[in-house]
């Protein structure tokens, strides 16, 4: 217990935005900022901005999600962090697992808050700014567990990474953009209940693969 | 101390297409020492880290009784962050907390990881080595780096740790001064 709590605090110091030697800002501001310049690249149209602004919500969240992808992993396996945690028993698994936890506490809480004035700036309020908001309650975790499974599988690819990190993440981050963003227009209460249950898939899967994905690597 | 061994049968070690070494045995129990000898690039690295698991052995097996600690190039410390606190997190994983007095590191805990040079970090590295209580040291290199003074700190920890009933690894083509040291030469097991 003491461990899971030692590691879940040393991993939120890193990750969260704000703290020393930590996470930044920058994902929480790409998001703001997408949401903010949309209006101005689609044009003063109330309808169309309401209509495909959640959208946009949605694929500035999933990309706010992957941008600190770089060093959510790969910097501790080659400081020989994984190595020293597998010499004291620590599996990989709860490792990846607790990682995608505090990979979600830095960025999912963000995104959810500044999804309202985001929902502003394009027009969105009312139910259809519940159904944002629930969505991402429900997609978020899912993108920290993509996130977290694309960089394990990088996580050996010294530098190189990037290119294949955007090839992973299309086909993962499809159903939960589809269902995600969908719940705004067709899919209503259906789509978040799928949201939730790809995510929680995701989620499920994510420590499997990525401890497997990292003992892997070691072999490299 | 627990009691610890480590058996290690018929190992083989492949990288890439070039068999580093096969038809290696080898047998410590506690309060033995043995220094693996061999030229830069013959696996010496590679055999510490079969032994830790860390790595799959190509052939044969390695059985380990007892908790490994590894000591190697990487600190395993948080960059960003002062020695003191870094080691802090280990302290928190490990049942004891590291002596900084006897390593002469008393002085520098409240300098970031990343200002500290070489030999500095190599001893924060024996910090966390010596905290976790491990029975069985594996040691890649362990004198990389260290001054004379140094040199001799960590001569004399492995013969405490050796003379308590623990079980010392050591990879390094550097002369290392303990009494009964055994030697393995890897330069005998390639083809």
């Amino acid at each position: 217990m003491s461990t899971l709590a030692a590691l879940l605090r040393r991993d939120l110091a890193r990750l969260l935005p704000g703290m020393r030697g930590g996470g930044s800002l920058l994902p929480l501001l790409f998001f703001l900022a997408v949401a903010m310049l949309y209006p101005f690249a689609i044009g003063p149209n109330p309808t169309l901005l309401a209509a495909t602004g959640g959208g946009v919500i949605w694929v500035a969240a999933l990309l706010a999600a992957i941008l600190p992808l770089d060093r959510l992993l790969a910097s501790d396996v080659e400081a020989g962090f994984f190595d020293q945690w597998a010499l004291r028993g620590v599996s990989e698994e709860l490792l990846v697992a607790v990682r995608m936890v505090a990979h979600w506490l830095s960025f999912g809480p963000f995104i959810m808050l500044a999804a309202l004035p985001a929902s502003a700036l394009v027009g969105i309020d009312g139910d259809k700014l519940r159904t944002v908001e629930l969505g991402l309650l429900a997609g978020t975790p899912g993108l920290a567990a993509i996130g977290v499974i694309i960089a394990s599988v990088t996580v050996a690819l010294k530098g190189g990474g990037a290119a294949l990190s955007g090839l992973l993440l299309i086909p993962l981050a499809v159903p939960l953009l589809v269902f995600g963003a969908g719940s705004l227009s067709t899919g209503g209460e259906g789509g978040l209940a799928l949201t939730g249950a790809i995510s929680l898939l995701l989620v499920a899967i994510a420590p499997f693969a990525g401890g497997a994905a990292i003992r892997a690597a070691r072999e490299g | 101390m627990e009691a610890c061994r480590i058996t290690a049968r018929d190992l083989a070690c492949r990288r890439g297409d070039r068999v580093l070494f096969a038809g290696l045995s080898l047998d410590l129990a506690g309060g033995e020492a043995c220094q693996v000898v061999a030229p830069n690039g013959m696996g010496k690295s590679s055999l510490i880290r079969i032994i830790a698991g860390l790595l799959r052995p190509f052939a044969g097996s390695v059985e380990r009784h007892g908790m490994a600690g590894l000591l190697d190039e990487r600190p395993a410390l948080d960059e960003h962050q002062p020695l003191g606190a870094a080691l802090d997190f280990w302290h928190r994983l490990d049942p004891q907390s590291a002596p900084l007095d006897q390593l002469g590191l008393a002085d520098l805990t409240d300098v970031p990881v990343r200002y500290l040079s070489t030999g500095q970090r190599k001893r924060a590295a024996l910090a966390r080595l010596i905290g976790q209580q491990a029975p069985i040291w594996l040691l890649d290199e362990p004198l990389n780096g260290l001054d004379t003074r140094g040199v001799a700190m960590v001569e004399d920890l492995v013969a405490g740790h050796v003379a308590a009933g623990g079980l010392a690894l050591i990879a390094s083509h550097q002369p290392f001064a303990l009494p009964d040291l055994r030697r393995l030469d890897l330069a005998t097991y390639t083809r």
